[in-house]
């Protein structure tokens, strides 16, 4: 009886059930889509933090830059010779320079992976290598009085020459050519490779390094770097004087990686004469949610250093991507709260309107003896089916919605920024070095994807709502008396 | 037996008190007709109401087999209605969205009686009231006398102890009235019942064997003539 007569009181009033399943259903659809929209934008956001940290890290440890003690200014300085205007040599210089920080040395790793909550730690060094290719030639003097008479001055186009008696020589010819190409190169920890710089990559092409090959003069490069060179897996590449071996081509998960050229730690440590040195320290935690602990501990047991955690990171993304990002958590939160706080109230409105317009019928089932909570559940049953049928609309609507922002794919721009070198982003691709701002852009297409558990989560508002107004309704239809029956008619 | 022993029944709006039952005494025998008649506003409904258990008086008992339906919990009252009462409505009181025999089932669903038995059980107290042809006709289809023999159906398909009927023929035309009335009064012999009905309709009190005429709340009983009981016999 129960199903019967819910089916037929459902059929009889089908508008005012389609109203109250709509409201739902605006409210779940705009429910998922935020959720969705959100899970999206936390899978960029995650993406963007994987091209700075690596697949699995949980922090990173760095030590601020400091300002250079001495009289250098810390800038690249390269020395060439002119060279006589017949010479072809040409000259080339590679300056090597530590990024990302402050170095640490190698000894803070373990300590740093002997703290509580710690599962892994390990250390890398990050390179900027700057090579300086081309041809410095010397320019002639001239005199001016047409004397055959030649002196070869020193130095460029303003270099000195000789002096005459005559009208002063002029110098002609000679001046510099030189092409400069900047990369980066990390140096990985070989032993574990789970962690660190090359984790957020995967090999395409050859393979990755092995535990053995410590001090091996070898060397992964980035596809793109590698595509830039016409570098293949066997070839050799030259850095500060020292050629290294291609074993393998690394493809970044995420959409840019910073990094060109990784060699085994030890190899980094001896170009950039930073012996036992590392620039950034891996962390990955053993419980993910005790993230902040662990953090607290490193800090307050390694004394100077900087530990960033993947949080610290993302509030350093800014651009299109971080604005979408705090609209979904912001607006889309509460819009969708909103609405679906409308819809319950309408919901439990529409319910309860309906059981006043049904005083005479549930109080001839009261006085035929239907006890209170066998008419409360129909009601409260009634409003269930309303709910789950917005649910269904809902869910519909919602998965729609998601589709079509996974199928047009805005792009948004993120913008990883930190103003301090030493610290924020101080792994591949993080600050430069002293307090210089760094920023790196990222485009990433926007996704939304619709999880068990947002579906999972619009069927419990659907039941929620349809418990909401079942229970005002059935309220209502409790409380009346079966005399009401009688008095509606007299 | 029915015996109501000073009811009162005071309702109160705002500040003004209205008693619709002024120490209303009655004892009504088992498989006794009452008829109970009066002026609008005279206390007709609120007694049947005491008398159904649709209601409690303010004051004084209401005894049904010497249970006191004042003062037992909801729930066995519930169940007592359930169980030995009959109540015919003036409007019938149709569920709009069941069948004729849909209708009739809900007067079983709360003794507990399965699905199947219902269903059996419902067909055939449409076919002693005539309508066994209109089992799956929703009351809209059907007209007002059809509505009430439905009606009647679901009152007497518990085979209760007493019937109760508010103004049966109220809402409908005198050939019809005439017909629902031979069928209750045939009922009523067949079955044994208590029946006790509330009418404006003076040609139905005269033919009743006990009527009670309720004024302001107080309660006057005349004893009639069995001669004309079976006036609307078929």
């Amino acid at each position: 009886m129960f199903g019967i007569y819910l089916k037929r009181e459902l059929s009889r009033r089908k508008k005012a059930a389609l109203v109250i399943a709509l409201g739902l259903a605006l409210g779940i659809a705009l429910v998922i889509t935020v959720s969705s929209v959100s899970a999206g934008m936390q899978k960029a956001q995650d993406k963007v933090l994987q091209s700075l940290y690596g697949l699995g890290t949980d922090m990173t440890v760095t030590k601020a830059r400091t300002a250079p003690t001495d009289n250098s200014s810390g800038r690249p300085s390269f020395e060439f010779d002119a060279k006589s205007n017949d010479s072809d040599d040409q000259q080339s210089s590679d300056r090597v320079q530590t990024q990302g920080g402050q170095a640490l040395k190698s000894s803070v790793v373990t300590k740093v992976a002997a703290q509580k909550g710690v599962a892994t730690a390990v250390g890398a060094l990050t390179l900027n290598v700057t090579k300086v290719d081309g041809s410095f030639t010397q320019g002639k003097a001239e005199s001016t009085t047409g004397s055959s008479d030649q002196s070869q001055g020193q130095g460029g186009p303003g270099g000195g020459g000789n002096s005459g008696s005559t009208a002063a020589p002029q110098v002609q010819g000679g001046g510099a050519s030189f092409d400069v190409n900047s990369y980066s190169v990390a140096g990985v920890d070989v032993s574990d490779q789970t962690l660190g710089p090359l984790a957020g990559s995967k090999i395409s092409s050859g393979k990755t390094f092995t535990a053995s090959q410590t001090n091996a003069k070898v060397a992964v490069v980035s596809k793109s770097y590698a595509k830039e060179n016409s570098y293949k897996v066997g070839k050799t590449l030259k850095i500060s004087g020292t050629k290294y071996k291609i074993i393998g081509i690394a493809t970044p998960e995420s959409s840019e990686s910073t990094t060109d050229v990784y060699l085994p730690l030890k190899q980094a440590q001896t170009l950039a004469d930073a012996k036992n040195q590392v620039t950034t320290i891996y962390v990955k935690a053993t419980d993910s949610k005790q993230i902040d602990s662990v953090k607290s501990a490193i800090q307050k047991n390694v004394s100077g250093t900087t530990v960033t955690t993947s949080a610290d990171l993302a509030d350093t993304v800014s651009g299109s991507l971080s604005t979408a990002s705090n609209l979904a958590t912001s607006v889309g939160k509460w819009l969708s709260i909103a609405v679906l706080a409308a819809a319950f109230l309408v919901a439990a409105l529409l319910t309860s309107s309906a059981v006043s317009r049904r005083v005479r019928e549930f109080g001839t089932l009261k006085a035929l003896g239907w006890p209170s909570r066998r008419v409360t559940r129909q009601v409260v049953g009634e409003s269930m089916v309303n709910g789950l049928l917005g649910g269904a609309l809902g869910i519909g609507l919602g998965l729609a919605a998601a589709y079509t922002v996974t199928a047009i794919a805005p792009t948004l721009k993120a913008q990883l920024g930190s103003t301090s070198g030493g610290g924020m982003g101080g792994g591949p691709g993080g600050g430069g070095p002293g307090q210089q701002a760094t920023q790196n852009t990222m485009e990433i297409a926007l996704s939304a994807p619709v999880s068990l558990t947002t579906i999972a989560l619009a069927v419990g508002l659907a039941v929620a709502g349809g418990l909401i107004a079942g229970a005002m309704g059935g309220w209502r239809a409790s409380r009346m008396r079966p005399a009401d029956a009688l008095r509606s008619v007299s | 037996m029915y015996r109501l022993t000073g009811v009162t029944k005071r309702y109160t709006r705002g500040k003004e008190t209205v008693e619709a039952l002024r120490g209303v005494d009655l004892t009504i025998e088992d498989g006794d007709q009452l008829v109970i008649q009066g002026p609008t506003g005279g206390g007709k409904s609120t007694l049947l109401q005491m008398i159904g258990g649709l209601d409690r008086p303010s004051e004084g008992s209401v005894e049904l087999d010497g249970v006191d339906l004042a003062t037992i919990s909801e729930a066995k009252l519930t169940r007592l209605r359930a169980e030995k009462i009959g109540i015919i409505f003036q409007s019938f009181n149709l569920i709009p969205t069941l069948t004729a025999q849909e209708n009739v089932e809900t007067a079983l669903v709360p003794l507990g009686v399965k699905p199947a038995e219902r269903r059996e059980r419902a067909a055939e107290a449409l076919s002693s009231v005539g309508l066994g042809d209109r089992l799956t006709h929703a009351p809209t289809e059907l007209s007002g006398g059809q509505q009430q023999r439905v009606a009647i159906a679901r009152a007497l398909v518990k085979k209760p102890k007493v019937l109760l009927a508010d103004e049966p023929t109220g809402n409908l035309d005198e050939g019809t009235r005439d017909d629902i009335m031979a069928l209750l009064e045939g009922l009523w012999h067949e079955y044994g019942l208590t029946f006790i009905m509330v009418t404006h309709d003076s040609s139905i009190a005269r033919r009743a064997p006990r009527l009670a005429t309720i004024k302001a709340g107080q309660i006057t009983l005349t004893e009639q003539q069995q001669a004309s009981q079976q006036a609307f016999a078929r």
